[in-house]
């Protein structure tokens, strides 16, 4: 059962979903880490926006990365509403925002999910591009391309977003507003509106990531269920806000459930996750590389 | 509060005796399979409001809990035929356990860490009973009935009574933990942990209290669902929508008292029972997405938040 060959093509093709779960977890990452948004229906975000690219390349036959592009502004105006309701219900009001947000988002996950179902079913979904299906072989090792696309793509977005909040004055107002909102204020800034441009980011980049979530695997309407525990896994071991940490922690998970899948089998790895989560929970709940 | 206890047991045991009078009269068993998810709902939405209502924090493991009653029924049934009765008490007990276990390894976490945490919890171990092979696996395994017992005629009647019963045993049991210091210090560390923990309240010691009785509870609730459904599998057994369903439950209907969580319970129950016959059960889920952000938008206090506002305030706990 086990072998070196088998180890080496797990943590190959786990640093490659890795990256792909990073991709999916860098709006969370901006949400919750940075904002302290309660974002549990960031996953079903995402998966609304792996059917739009779906609806894209079904019906008028566009690239799913370009459909990913060109669906992320409506996601941006998305994010903006989103924030701004939960600004004027929760946020403003104060008192137990976090158990009534959790609360919020869930019920708005579990409407995203009825209306994906209602509208295209519970089947399974894909889209069909011309690098998905085939594979790069590198010695006996088979890499699908779909796979290497992600990572590309995926690693590009970190990258950038990474500079964004790091070189731009818009991306420094967003962290300035995470680490002192009351400070921001006092130098005549209006930190709702900066939380609410940086929500509209994190939910503007779904837009690319949904199109990785279908290029990947098929979708179905119910899989924002499993993308909770990834996503927040991710954010929460990397340390709150961490972009870095997020590409760290998203490549740790990616491994870690590729191993656990080669060496125990498909039926084990959805707890990998999850493990992963209560372990760095319980032993530095700050995270890898924590604010 | 004297009169208040002897109103309280009187209301119980003539809920208990029209239920067991209804068992007898009406012929048509569906009234009490629809009614069974009903009660069912009732005392999970009370037993997480313990945990969840008075001390404010937002368990979303219900499923864990009521997959593990489930499940705890399942193997009693296959190893030993355990009766009903053993089903549910063994489920407390290891209800309880598992509300212990929870308590010390998430209780240090603040709100949505535990809320995650307890999410992680559920994922974990119904992860391992799919890889469970002696209760039935990721196929899940079918359950024979058997016989039924004396004053009822069709064992889904019983079922119905046995659900009642817990629930009286649930709202007694909350109304109890309200009505003390434990449910005093729970709402104090509720509105403010580090103040309680500096007046002395033991704020750790309450949690795992109320984490291990609301966690006896819901498993104890879930155990008869093996016999109700005779299939358990478990994918059904751990879904979330339990966790997302007692949750809109107990916001419905507020958590200030024990009576919302019952309110919010019947309400959303009710409702969910007419949708999944005269529609579909995916528009239940939307109904349930729906009212849940209404809810928590439009009256965060719940019901009995609406109701307290009317003019005619009443006392305020009883």
């Amino acid at each position: 059962m086990f072998s070196l060959d088998l180890l080496r093509d797990a943590v190959v093709l786990g640093v490659l979903l890795g990256c792909f779960y990073a991709a999916v977890s860098i709006g969370l990452s901006i949400s919750f880490g940075l904002l302290d948004v309660p974002h549990v229906a960031h996953p079903a975000f995402l998966v609304l926006a792996s059917y739009g690219v779906y609806l894209c390349n079904d019906q008028y036959d566009i690239d799913p990365l370009l459909a990913g592009l060109l669906i992320s502004p409506l996601f941006f105006v998305l994010g903006l509403v989103t924030y701004r309701l939960y600004y004027e219900t929760f946020e403003r009001r104060g008192s137990d925002a976090a158990v009534r947000g959790i609360a919020f988002f869930f019920g708005v996950a579990f409407i995203i999910e009825v209306l994906i179902i209602l509208q295209f079913g519970v089947d399974q979904r894909s889209v069909t591009a011309s690098y998905i299906g085939k594979a790069w072989r590198v010695g006996d090792l088979r890499i699908p391309i779909r796979q290497l696309v992600a990572f590309a793509v995926a690693l590009g977005l970190t990258v950038s977003l990474a500079t964004y909040l790091s070189k731009t004055f818009m991306g420094r107002a967003i962290r300035a507003v995470a680490q002192d909102e009351e400070g921001l204020r006092l130098m005549g800034a209006n930190p709702v509106r900066i939380k609410q441009f940086a929500f509209g980011i994190a939910t503007a980049v779904l837009g690319i990531a949904g199109a990785l979530l279908i290029i990947v695997a098929p979708v179905e309407p119910t899989l924002d269920r499993v993308y909770i525990g990834r996503t927040f896994c991710v954010v929460v071991m990397a340390g709150l806000g961490s972009i870095t940490g997020t590409l760290i922690a998203a490549i740790i998970l990616g491994v870690s459930e590729s191993i656990v899948l080669t060496m125990f089998g498909a039926s084990w790895a959805p707890a990998i996750s999850f493990a992963l989560l209560l372990g760095v929970l319980a032993v530095r709940p700050q995270g890898l590389l924590g604010r | 509060m004297q009169k208040s206890s002897i109103a309280f047991w009187c209301g119980a045991a003539v809920f208990l005796i029209v239920v067991l009078v209804l068992t007898q009269t009406i012929r048509n068993e569906y009234p009490f399979f629809a009614g069974y998810v009903i009660l069912q709902f009732v005392v999970l939405a009370v037993a997480w409001s313990i945990l969840g209502g008075y001390a404010g924090y937002v368990n979303f493991g219900t499923n864990a809990f009521f997959g593990v009653g489930v499940y705890t029924a399942v193997l009693l049934i296959k190893a030993f035929e355990a009766p009903l009765g053993v089903q549910i008490a063994v489920a407390a007990v290891i209800g309880s356990l598992l509300g212990f276990g929870v308590g010390l390894l998430t209780l240090r976490m603040r709100g949505i860490f535990f809320s995650i945490a307890t999410i992680a919890l559920a994922i974990i171990i119904e992860t391992s009973v799919t890889n469970w092979r002696f209760v039935g696996g990721a196929a899940g395994i079918q359950l024979q009935r058997p016989p039924v017992m004396a004053p009822f005629d069709t064992y889904v009647k019983m079922l119905f009574f046995v659900q009642a019963l817990l629930v009286v045993v649930a709202v007694a049991t909350t109304r109890t933990i309200q009505n003390s210091r434990i449910g005093r210090g729970l709402q104090a560390l509720r509105d403010d942990e580090l103040a309680a923990e500096c007046t002395g309240v033991p704020t750790l010691r309450l949690k795992l209290l109320a984490c291990v009785i609301s966690g006896a509870l819901i498993s104890a609730g879930g155990a008869p669902a093996a016999m109700y459904l005779q299939f358990a599998n478990p994918e059904s057994a751990f879904n979330l929508n339990y966790s997302v369903s007692v949750l809109a439950m107990s916001l419905i209907g507020g958590t200030a008292h024990w009576i919302g969580p019952i309110l919010g319970a019947v309400l959303l129950g009710v409702t969910q029972q007419l949708l999944a016959v005269t529609i579909s059960s995916e528009v239940n889920v939307l109904v349930l997405g729906i009212m849940l952000v209404v809810f928590v938008v439009g009256a965060p206090k719940g019901l009995i938040g609406l109701l307290r506002r009317a003019p005619s305030r009443t006392g305020d706990r009883k």
